[in-house]
C-alpha cells in the first residue's frame, strides 16, 4: 500500500524528538489562542507567522508548528465558549447553545470533557479523511489547466462570499479589494510597475501578512477599546472535573454523524468551520426533534458542533494543499504561511516534496492525541488563562503584531500599512463587510490574474476558452450557484443567535 | 442605512479612481492577448457595481460608538502611528512601554495598573524575543549605548 510507506515517511519526521517538541508546543500555545477570549485561530497563526519566519525553522518545522497551533485553537475555542459563554472564535459559536446551559446547570467540566472528547473524534477522523482524499484530489488537480483554476479561484471567492457573509455585494467588494491591493507592484509578465503611484515602498507590493496582522489583530485592539473590554463576563465556575463516561457513549453515533458532514463542509472551498458546525449542529437537532431539548444544555448538543467544526477544519485543508485553494479563514491564513516558506501548493507538493505533506499529516495525527491529553486531563491549566485581563492581552497582542511585521522588513512603511489595515478592518467589520476574502484576494489575486492571462495566452485571446472543458463548466456553474442560492436559503436556513442572560 | 449608502458611494468613487489609474498602466512591446490593464480594470468594474448596489438597498445601521469612544479611537491610531516611526530611531523598550500603557490605559482606564502593564509587557516581551526567539531587537537608542 502507498498509502502506508508514505505515512512511515511521515512518522519518520514527525517522530524526531525536535518536531514532536514543536507539536506539544504548537498544541499548547494553540489551546491558550482559542480559549482567550479575542483571540481566535486566524489572528493567533497570523500573529505568529512573522515570528516563525524570523526564527529561521525550515519549511516542515515551521509548518508542523503552526498546524499544531491551528489545531489546538480548535480545540481551545470551546474553553471560553462553555465556561464564559463567549465563543473564542466564530466556529465556537454553536457550541455556546448548549455548552453554556450545561455549565450553568453545574456541570461545566463534564462539558468540558464531553466537547474535548468531540473534538478528538472530529480532528482524527477529518485528518484520516485527509489522508485518503488529498492525495485522490491531486491527482484529479493534474488535470487542471489555467482555465480551470481561474474558474476555482473564482469559485473559493463566490462560495466563501456566499455562505460565509449576510450581504452578496459586501463579500463581493470585499474580494474586489483584496485582488485590487494583489495588482499593486511590478507586473510580473511586463515587468512594469502598477499602481504604485510612484511610491517606492510599494514596488514589491503590499506584504500579505502585513495585511493579514493588520486586519485580523489590530482591528481586534480597536474593537476592545471600544468596548472598554466590558464583553468580559464573570462566567461560570468549575469545580472538579470527571469523565462524564456515559454521556460519551450516548453521543457516540452523533460524534460520527457530525464528523462527517464537518468534514464534507470544510473540504467545499470557502465553507469552512462555521458552516461545518452549524450543519452539525442544525442536522443533530433534527435528528433528534422536539424532545431532544437542543439548547437547553444537553450533551448531543455539545458534542455535534465539537466534532463538526474540528472536522471542518481537517477537512479545509484538503482543498489548500491540493489545490492552492484555502477553505477558511485560517486556512487562508496557513496558506500564507506556506507561500512565506516558499511551497507551493498544489498537486506537485505531494510528488515533489512528499516529505512536507506527509510530514505533516503524520505531526496532526500525533497533535490530535496530545492535544487529547492536554484538553482533558489538564484542562484546567487552560482555565486558568481566562483570567488573563484585557488590559494586558491586547495591547501585549499589539505589542507582538508590531515587533514580528518590523523583524520581516525592518521599515516603518509596513509597520504603518499594518495600522492602515487595522483601520480599515474595523470600519469593514463595523460595516458588517467580511474581512476574510479580503485576505483571499491579496493571496489569490496574482495566481487568478495569471491563470487567466496563460490561458489566454494559450487560446490566442479566445474568450470562449475559460469554458471549453468539463471540469471548468462544473466549477463555474458550483461558483454561480454558490453565490446566489445562499439569497434564497438565508430565510429558510435561519442561524440560531447567541443565547443572553 | 445612511452609513451603507456613504460605503457603497465611497467604494464606488474608489473604485473608478483605481480604474481610471489602471487605464494609466504602461503596457511592453512584449504585451499578452490580456495585458496588464485587464484584470485591474475588471476588478475595478465589478467593485465599482457592487458599490452602487449597497447605495442602492443599504442595511441597517451598525450601533457607532459615541463621540468620546472615537476620540480615544482615534487617539490609539495616533500612537500606534507614532510607535511605528518610533521603534527605529528610539529602541524597544522606551517606545513600547509608553504605547503598551497607553493601549492598556484605554481598554482600562486605571492608571497605575496601566503603566505596570506597559512596563511589564515591554521588559517581558523584549526578554522573550531577544532571548528565547533570537530576534535582534535594539532595547536603547543607538546615542544612548554608543
Amino acid at each position: 500500500m502507498e498509502l502506508f510507506s508514505n505515512l512511515a515517511i511521515g512518522f519518520d519526521i514527525a517522530l524526531s524528538p525536535y518536531t514532536l517538541m514543536l507539536a506539544v508546543i504548537g498544541c499548547f500555545i494553540g489551546t491558550i489562542i482559542g480559549a482567550l477570549p479575542g483571540l481566535g485561530p486566524s489572528n493567533g497563526v497570523a500573529i505568529l507567522i512573522p515570528l516563525t519566519f524570523t526564527m529561521g525553522l525550515d519549511a516542515t518545522s515551521a509548518l508542523v508548528l503552526m498546524t499544531s497551533v491551528y489545531y489546538g485553537a480548535m480545540y481551545g475555542g470551546r474553553i471560553s465558549s462553555i465556561l464564559l459563554n463567549i465563543p473564542g472564535d466564530e466556529p465556537a459559536l454553536m457550541t455556546t447553545l448548549d455548552g453554556y446551559p450545561m455549565a450553568k446547570a453545574g456541570r461545566a467540566g463534564d462539558a468540558l470533557v464531553l466537547s474535548g472528547v468531540a473534538s478528538f473524534v472530529g480532528a482524527f477522523l477529518a485528518t484520516v479523511g485527509l489522508m485518503l482524499l488529498a492525495p485522490m484530489l491531486a491527482q484529479v488537480a493534474f488535470l487542471f489547466g489555467p482555465a480551470e483554476y481561474f474558474a476555482l479561484y473564482l469559485l473559493a471567492f463566490a462560495t466563501l462570499g456566499g455562505m460565509a457573509s449576510n450581504n452578496q455585494a459586501k463579500a463581493a467588494i470585499a474580494s474586489c479589494i483584496g485582488l485590487g491591493i494583489a495588482m499593486i507592484g511590478v507586473d510580473n509578465n511586463s515587468g512594469l510597475p502598477r499602481l504604485t503611484g510612484g511610491n517606492m515602498h510599494l514596488f514589491d507590493g503590499i506584504d500579505f501578512l502585513v495585511a493579514i496582522v493588520g486586519l485580523f489583530a489590530i482591528a481586534e485592539v480597536f474593537f476592545f477599546i471600544e468596548s472598554h473590554g466590558k464583553n468580559t463576563s464573570i462566567g461560570v465556575k468549575l469545580e472538579k472535573v470527571t469523565i462524564p463516561v456515559k454521556d460519551i457513549m450516548a453521543s457516540g453515533w452523533t460524534m460520527l454523524r457530525s464528523s462527517v458532514v464537518g468534514f464534507i463542509a470544510g473540504v467545499l472551498p470557502g465553507a469552512g468551520a462555521s458552516l461545518g458546525s452549524f450543519l452539525a449542529y442544525m442536522s443533530e437537532k433534527s435528528i433528534a426533534g422536539e424532545k431532544g431539548g437542543f439548547g437547553t444544555g444537553v450533551p448531543r448538543g455539545i458534542a455535534a458542533p465539537e466534532a463538526g467544526n474540528n472536522a471542518a477544519a481537517g477537512g479545509a485543508l484538503v482543498p489548500m494543499l491540493t489545490l492552492g485553494v484555502p477553505g477558511s479563514g485560517t486556512t487562508a491564513v496557513l496558506l500564507a504561511l506556506l507561500m512565506t516558506l516558499n511551497i507551493t501548493p498544489g498537486p506537485m507538493l505531494f510528488t515533489e516534496r512528499p516529505e512536507v505533506v506527509w510530514g505533516l499529516i503524520a505531526s496532526l495525527l500525533i497533535a490530535n492525541f496530545v492535544l487529547l491529553l492536554m484538553n482533558v486531563p489538564m484542562v484546567k491549566i487552560f482555565v486558568k488563562v481566562l483570567s488573563v485581563p484585557p488590559w494586558v492581552l491586547l495591547p501585549g497582542v499589539t505589542m507582538i503584531s508590531f515587533v514580528g511585521i518590523y523583524s520581516l522588513s525592518g521599515s516603518y512603511f509596513d509597520l504603518l500599512l499594518m495600522v492602515g489595515f487595522g483601520v480599515l478592518g474595523y470600519v469593514l467589520r463595523k460595516l458588517d463587510v467580511p474581512t476574510v476574502p479580503i485576505i483571499l484576494g491579496i493571496l489569490l489575486g496574482g495566481h487568478m490574474e495569471d491563470a487567466l492571462r496563460r490561458a489566454m495566452v494559450l487560446s490566442n485571446g479566445d474568450w470562449t476558452f475559460l469554458f471549453s472543458s468539463g471540469i471548468s463548466i462544473t466549477l463555474w456553474i458550483i461558483a454561480v450557484v454558490g453565490f446566489v442560492a445562499p439569497m434564497f436559503l438565508r430565510n429558510i436556513l435561519k442561524k440560531p443567535q447567541r443565547i443572553t442572560d | 442605512m445612511a452609513s451603507d449608502r456613504i460605503f457603497g458611494a465611497v467604494v464606488t468613487l474608489v473604485a473608478l479612481a483605481y480604474v481610471a489609474s489602471a487605464m494609466q498602466i504602461q503596457t511592453s512591446f512584449m504585451a499578452d492577448p490580456v495585458g496588464p490593464r485587464t484584470f485591474p480594470i475588471l476588478i475595478g468594474c465589478v467593485a465599482a457595481l457592487c458599490g452602487m448596489i449597497v447605495a442602492v438597498k443599504p442595511d441597517p445601521d451598525p450601533e457607532w460608538p459615541v463621540l468620546a469612544t472615537f476620540g480615544s479611537l482615534a487617539l490609539a491610531v495616533v500612537v500606534l502611528v507614532g510607535y511605528a516611526y518610533a521603534l527605529k530611531p528610539l529602541g524597544f523598550l522606551i517606545p513600547t512601554a509608553i504605547t503598551a500603557s497607553i493601549l492598556s490605559y484605554q481598554i482600562e482606564p486605571r492608571a497605575g495598573r496601566a503603566v505596570l502593564a506597559g512596563v511589564g509587557l515591554s521588559i517581558g516581551l523584549f526578554l522573550i524575543f531577544k532571548f528565547a526567539l533570537g530576534l535582534g531587537l535594539v532595547p536603547f537608542p543607538k546615542s544612548l549605548t554608543g
